[in-house]
Order: C-alpha cells, then structure tokens, then sequence
C-alpha cells in the first residue's frame, strides 16, 4: 500500500468516526466555521452576484458567452443565448466564469449521449455549477454502484405503487388549497398554490407535521439559492443556518417516528418508516451527513421544481390561450399537457459532470477533470429535436420526450409523482374555474440552476353555475 | 410477419402486429398498448418500457444487456426476465410471443 492510499484510508476511517459521533448540526456549524476561517485567512469573501443589464447575444465574442450568468433566465436573454450555441458551437468551452472554465452542451442528442454515460462522466463531488457551501452526500452526486445502492433504499416512497396510495390524499389536500383561494381579488400564485400544493405534498412523503411545511420549503430554498453553487441570493451564514435547523428538526422527527413506531403506530408508506424499515437505511441516522444528504436531495428534489412546473404552466396557459381552449374543450389532454409544461419551463436548466477521462465529442476535445454542463433548458428547446420548440403545444406529439428529467442511472426518481401532482392540480382547476390570467410581470428568481418565480399576480374567474 | 401479446398487470391482453426491423416499444406505442411510455424515445436511457418476457420465450429474445440493467434495476417490479421493449426488435422468430406489462413505468 503507498503511503498515499494509507492516508487516505486513515482520513475516511477518522470521517467515519466524526460522522457518526458528533451531531449532525454541530457538524453543520464547524463546517460553517472551518470556511470562515478559510476565508478569512485567504482574504477571499463570499460571492454575492449584482444584477447588471445582459448585452445582446449577438454583441458577445462568441468565446465570451458566459450562461453561467444567474440573470440569464430573468431578462428573457437565456433563448438567444443558447439558441447561438446550438448553432454555433453546441460543445462550448468557456475558459473564465465565477464558476471557473466550463464546457456547455446545449443539443439534445449530446446531453442524452453524456447524461447517460456514466462510465466517462462523473456526477461527484456535486451537480450544480460550484462547489456548495457543505459536500454532504447525496446520491444524485454520486457514480454507480454506490449510488444505486443509496437511490434503491429510498426509491420506493415515490415509486408509482406508493403514489397510487397517496392520490386521493393528494387530491384532497389540493382541492382544499383551491377551494380557499380569492376570486374577487389577484393573488399571488407562487405563494398560494405552487409552495402551498408542493410544501403539503413534502410534508406528507416525511410524514413531517403538516402545520410546518412551510419550513421545508424555506429550507429547500435556502440550501439550492447558494451563491457559490447556483449564483443564487442566499448567503453562506444563511445556507449554513438552514442546513442545521433542518438537520435538527429532522433527527428529532428520526427518533420520534423511532418511538411511536415501537409503541405500535401502525406504519404508513412515508419515507422515514420506509428508511428505517429497510436493511440498507435502517441505521442511517448513525451516518449523519448520508442522511442530511438524502434529505436535502428529496427536500430540494421536490421543491422549487414542481413548484415552478406549477406556475409556469398557468404562465404558459396565459400567453397560449388558444391551448387553455383546447384542454377545457378535451381535459384527456391533460396528461400530455403535463409533460409540454415540464418541457417548456425545465424547471432545473442543467446538471453538471465532470469528465473522467479524455473525451473527443462534437469536435472538441475535453480533458479529464474538466467540468461539463448539459443543459436541458436548451436540449428541450433544440430544433433539431422538437418542432417550434419555443411554442407550447399541449398536444405535442413528443412532448414526453423532454429532457427535464434527465436520462440514465440520476433520471428523476420523482418524475411520476411530479406528473402525479401537476395532473391533479390541472384537473381540479378545470372543475373549478373558467379564466386563469396573470395580471402583471412575472418575477423571475434569481439562479442559473432554478428557473423559476418568486411572484406571479393571477385572477381567477369562476366557471358560471349552469 | 406475426404478432405479439402485450398483457395488463391486471390480465387484459393486446394483440398487436409485428413489424419487420421496429423495436416492441415502437410496436406497442403505434398500437397505443396501455402502460408502455417510452419516455426516451427507445434508447434504454429512460428505463419507461419495461417488459417481462414469458419463461418458455427468454431463450429466443436473450436476456436484458447491461445497458438495460442500470435503468431496470431501480423498479421495484424488477425479475429476472424483465427487458426494456425498446431494445427488442421484431422478427418473424417472436410470432406468438407473451409480454407481461408491470403494474407502473418508473
């Protein structure tokens, strides 16, 4: 053994320890310290990004174009910037952003051929653009086996199987949120009904206390607006404050569901009894950053995505109206109009790889070690794969073919209870209301991972009792 | 050239033709076979047609590629003959051929 891998073994073993001794939240904090320190004696600051009017696409040096930019999707300049790159340089290499030298897939047939080869391109250490505040691990950020095995012990709580058990609750709980909403006043649709309906539904796969979801959500948006990973508006001290409630509250809500488990309550399809009833996860807890990990990924996963998916179909309702017509005029389109949404909005624009060897690719020639960034939001608007890819056309014969889950082994586990929860929501407002506008201009949240919005102003109209 | 039975996890069949060079997931999906998305398009990178292939039938259609296992793996209705339709083409040698559906697409 070379004194190296002894090293290194010796660090893991010492890890492990820590890991599973010092409490998860106390963890959080050193971390939090450790990186204060660093940067205090590096005289290094933390990123904050300050907003400043994008140039045209066309008055960029074509080797300058940065779609790092957290502003890009915000000032509308994130079509044309991709659509150039598709035309002009589909594999692009940017040697300078505050996320460091990347390259930029933006076809569809380049992103599916890297996302599923898991051989030449790593998802670890992590899958946003810099490195996050705190590496805690989480299987999407991680290569076969390991991660197979991690993803499997959690799959189930929203395989279709458990899903189909938890549809009339679904439903209910949506029917309630639409039921109390304002129709003689605009309201805000983000907050009212996207975190409303996505927050409830997270609470419910925890088995979390319903009256708190509220806190997922905050938390969820804390952890993925990281300036440093997604040129988002959270600050570190912010970041690091939300990871440590959340690993609180949730090694308390471990130990409780624990407890109430031995006093015989009967057990429900949640993913905490499904962790800890399963041989792989049943002592998770004693693996705190794993858990912490696979937490923030459900948690995030299930956030700002359906969330965004939510409004930008109201959104994309209001611009189309003649599509609203047609799905009031045959509701069985629903379904499919579901996935023309996730499409059109792609509610995460990328993930990133990086390369573990040597690649030749679109005429290019990418290094190992070098970070690679699929971006879905321009796959799923590429010509040469849809049709008038910016149009939203419910009935699009391909629209299941969006790339907004991914492909291959990281594909979205939670893809049919995103489905699940859009077809619901769709179906109840259709019952309920005639007229969805947006009155006024979206706001756009600010990140170059989350396309999304923090405020959407709507009025809705009643359907006429006849 | 033949067909092939396509059957519900709740026992409802669906006989459809067999067309000479496409693949079962392109055949189910021209005959609109519940329960067979092909979300990806017929590149086993989506994991959304998955099949389970008759016992007396698995000798004739091979077992499932390593490629097809990474995505399968990850269903919980997972066996031993399960396959992704998508990467088995039509040919006059699978006339007759049985095809259970599980009960959900991942």
């Amino acid at each position: 053994m070379t004194t190296a891998s002894a090293l290194e073994r010796a660090k893991t073993k010492a890890q492990t320890i820590v890991q599973s001794t010092v409490p998860v939240d106390r963890q959080v904090k050193a971390a939090h310290l450790a990186l204060k320190t660093r940067q205090f004696v590096s005289k290094s600051k933390p990123l904050v990004f300050v907003e400043r009017p994008i140039p045209d696409v066309e008055d960029v040096p074509l080797n300058e174009i940065d779609v790092s930019n957290p502003f890009l999707y915000r000032q509308g300049k994130w079509r044309s910037y991709f659509e150039r790159l598709r035309e002009e340089a589909p594999v692009h290499y940017l040697a300078d952003s505050p996320f460091g030298p990347f390259w930029s897939l933006t076809r569809y047939e380049d992103i599916r051929a890297v996302d599923t080869d898991a051989e030449r391109f790593s998802a670890e250490p992590y899958i946003i653009m810099g490195p996050p505040p705190l590496l805690i691990e989480m299987f999407i950020a991680m290569d076969p086996p390991k991660h197979d095995a991690q993803r499997k012990s959690v799959q189930g709580a929203v395989a279709p199987r458990n899903l189909k058990e938890m549809e009339s609750l679904i439903r209910e709980r949506v029917a309630d949120v639409l039921d109390n909403l304002p129709t003689d006043k605009p309201f805000d649709w983000v907050e009212r009904v996207s975190m409303e309906i996505t927050g409830r539904m997270l609470a419910t796969l925890f088995d979390f206390p319903i009256d708190q979801h509220r806190k997922l959500s905050e938390w969820g948006d804390a952890i993925s607006s990281n300036a440093e990973g997604t040129g988002g508006d959270t600050h570190q001290d912010t970041f690091y404050q939300a990871a440590g409630e959340m690993a609180r509250a949730f090694v308390a809500h471990w130990h409780d569901k624990a407890a109430r488990r031995e006093q015989g309550e009967e057990t429900g399809f949640d993913l905490m009894t499904l962790m800890q009833t399963s041989e792989d996860t049943k002592d998770l807890i004693n693996r705190p950053l794993e858990f912490l990990g696979n937490l923030t990924l459900l948690i995030v996963g299930g956030n700002d995505t359906t969330r965004n998916s939510m409004s930008g179909g109201v959104l994309a309702m209001h611009q189309n109206p003649d599509q609203f017509a047609k799905l009031k005029a045959d509701p069985s389109l629903i379904p499919n109009m579901v996935s023309e949404t996730i499409r059109w909005q792609t509610p995460l624009a990328y993930m990133r790889r990086v390369a573990k060897q040597d690649v030749h690719l679109g005429g290019q020639f990418i290094r190992k070690g070098d970070q690679v960034v699929m971006w879905y939001a321009s796959g799923n608007r590429d010509e040469r794969q849809f049709e008038n890819p910016d149009a939203y056309i419910i009935d699009r014969p391909n629209a299941r073919n969006h790339m907004s889950f991914g492909f291959g082994v990281h594909r979205c586990m939670g893809n049919r209870l995103a489905e699940m929860q859009l077809r619901i929501l769709w179906e109840e407002l259709l019952t309920r209301f005639d007229k969805i506008d947006v009155v006024g201009e979206p706001e756009y949240v600010q990140s170059n991972f989350v396309r999304g919005y923090s405020k959407l102003l709507v009025q809705l109209t009643p359907k006429s009792a006849d | 050239m033949g067909t092939v039975t396509f059957i519900e996890s709740d026992g409802t069949p669906h006989d459809a033709d067999l067309v000479d060079g496409e693949s079962l997931m392109e055949i189910a999906l021209g005959n609109a076979v519940p329960g067979i998305d092909g979300d990806c398009g017929g590149q086993a990178d989506c994991g959304s047609c998955h099949v389970i292939v008759d016992d007396e039938w698995i000798s004739t259609t091979g077992s499932r590629t390593d490629e097809e296992n990474q995505m399968l793996q990850m269903s919980p209705e997972c066996e031993p003959n399960s396959r992704l339709a998508c990467q088995m083409r039509a040919g006059a040698a699978l006339d007759g051929l049985r095809l259970r559906l599980p009960e959900f697409q991942m």
